[in-house]
């Protein structure tokens, strides 16, 4: 069971939050002039590090806002949590 | 007639099915992954295509990722047509795949139920019904009477939080014995040539410009004139080497087994709605499964709230599951993709082939996507049953839309 930092109300258990997947993701700022093959990646492709993941939680069962959770994939062990509007590390 | 033992048609192991080779310096074909569908895949490249300077590297042991964990069930009552064809040419050739190893695969059709448990699950059930119809696929709607006849230890009482409102039922699905499958091709692809390689983890592939010239491995660069990747949950690992981005994400998903009871479930159920699927193990264990962590993951562990939730749907299906002790739980790392769907096909470099995206539900396809990712290989082009998996569908959007319609969450 993992233990996730809300920064928001402190640590609280997973089955408080809800994962929103890979984190600054950002939509097209014009999406009429992207590309069948941009519009697509931004749409389905992903990330998928065995690794450091930089993602969304929100936290449904608490103060029900979404922030950004720095995880490793194979070890679960949380290395950050930060607002959605602070920069954050993107995923390379 | 006298009572059977529980286990008495498991068969006696022979001492040694495959050899252990040193990888060779080149193939003709390197397939990355001795899962059922690298397995598979090797097969047919033989038996249907004649090409046997063949490697099928593995980086633990032969079978032990996804093909050792998963709950071995087999159905092909898919909704969309794209999928029904690709199941039901799986299932046919199970029906026939004991025969063709000459092995014992212990594929028993004891059929499948899948639960509905509310108006829209009793309509979206009854259009499945249909649709696996107007596929040849064999399928019946059962009030809940009649889903109580194929089951009888399945709670019908209508005093239950999700009460069971019917079933679909395909009498044809059943489970295999995972392990048996897996060393059934093993044996036969070991007669025939080629090289299981276990411990020889896939590092880097090489490239020559836009060309696939081998592969880089923990023993050594073996050449290859093509490369077939069928290493479910790690595909985007070894996509990565190559930036070549894949729309996968990856999941644990777990499993777990009771202690050995008396033959008592004589079917499969599934219910997409409380989540969780049950079977009887040949063996005589209770065999349960769930959905994914809602979360990526690579730890081959899962979230223990996860049990909970399964193992409370399963005690109100089955109420007299509450007195079974789980004996052990394990969880596997399987990819989805954005529509629940595979991704069989071609890349955008020449001679390398991904079979991948299987989710939750690729062990039932381990012999039909063996069959068309063989073909893709072999022809440089996909099996027409195996076309509409393209990774380019993601960009034309023509999906494969099975998110909720292919009778399990994923
Ligand atoms: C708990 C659970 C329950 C499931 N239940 C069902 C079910 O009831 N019915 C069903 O149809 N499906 C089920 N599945 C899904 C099914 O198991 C998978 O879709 C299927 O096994 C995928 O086949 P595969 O051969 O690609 O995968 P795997 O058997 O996982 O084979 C991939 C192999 O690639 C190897 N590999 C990975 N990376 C490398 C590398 N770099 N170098 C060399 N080797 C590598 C791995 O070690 C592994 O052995 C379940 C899965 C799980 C985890
Ligand atoms: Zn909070």
């Amino acid at each position: 069971m993992m233990l996730i930092p809300c920064p928001y109300c402190g640590p609280r258990d997973e089955t408080e939050f809800h994962c929103g997947g890979q984190a600054h993701v950002n939509h097209p700022n014009d999406p009429h002039a992207v590309s069948d093959e941009e519009w697509a990646d931004f749409l389905f492709f992903r990330a998928n590090p065995k690794g450091v993941f930089a993602e969304r939680w929100v936290h449904a069962a608490g103060c029900r806002r979404w922030f950004n959770v720095r995880r490793d994939t194979v070890t679960n062990d949380i290395q950050s949590s930060y607002r959605i509007a602070e920069p954050g590390t993107v995923n390379e | 007639m006298a009572s059977r033992c529980p286990g008495a048609d498991l068969p006696e192991h022979p001492d040694r099915l495959w050899r252990t080779p040193d990888p060779k310096r080149a193939y003709d074909v390197v397939i990355v992954g001795a899962g059922g569908h690298g397995l598979a895949t090797a097969f047919y490249l033989a038996r249907n295509h004649g090409i046997t300077n063949v490697a099928v590297l593995e980086r633990g042991w032969l079978a032990g990722g996804n093909m050792a964990r998963n709950t071995t069930i087999i159905r092909s009552n898919y909704l969309w047509d794209e999928s029904a064809g690709l199941y039901e040419h799986a299932l046919k050739l199970w029906e026939g795949l004991e025969a063709e190893l000459d092995y014992p695969l212990l594929f028993s059709q004891r059929g499948v139920l899948n639960l509905a448990h509310s108006l829209q699950d009793v309509r979206d059930s009854v259009r499945r019904v249909n649709a696996n119809k107007l596929n040849g696929v064999d399928a019946e709607w059962l009030d809940p009477e009649q889903a109580k006849e194929v089951c009888p230890i399945l709670n019908i009482s209508p005093d239950v939080r999700y009460p069971v409102l019917g079933a679909t039922y395909q009498p044809r699905a059943g489970i295999a014995k995972h392990d048996h499958v897996a060393w059934g091709f093993a044996r036969a692809l070991d007669r025939m040539g080629v090289d299981l390689v276990q411990d020889c983890e896939v590092t880097g592939i090489d490239l020559v410009r836009d060309r696939v010239v081998g592969v880089r491995t923990s023993r050594g660069p073996i050449r290859a004139g093509k490369v077939a990747l069928a290493a479910a949950g790690h595909t985007s690992v070894l996509a990565d080497t190559l930036g070549l981005r894949l729309p996968l994400q990856s999941h644990p998903l777990q499993a777990l087994v009771s202690e050995l009871l008396e033959p008592v479930h004589p079917t499969v159920v599934m219910s997409n709605a409380v989540h969780v699927y049950v079977s009887q193990a040949h063996k005589g264990e209770l065999v349960l499964g769930a959905g994914i962590d809602s979360y990526n993951g690579y730890g081959q562990r899962g979230s223990f709230h996860i049990i909970e939730r399964q193992m409370s749907a399963a005690v109100e299906l089955f109420p007299m599951f509450s007195r079974a002790h789980v004996l052990r739980t394990w969880a596997g790392i399987v990819d989805v993709t954005p529509d629940a769907s595979a991704i069989v096909g071609p890349t955008p470099f020449t001679g390398l082939y991904v079979n991948c995206g299987w989710g939750t539900g690729g062990f039932k396809a381990t012999p039909g996507v063996g069959w068309c990712f063989a073909h893709t290989i072999a022809h440089d082009e996909p099996h027409p049953l195996n076309a509409p998996f393209s990774l380019e569908r993601f960009t034309t959007g023509a999906l494969v839309d099975e998110h909720g319609a292919a009778a399990v969450a994923h």
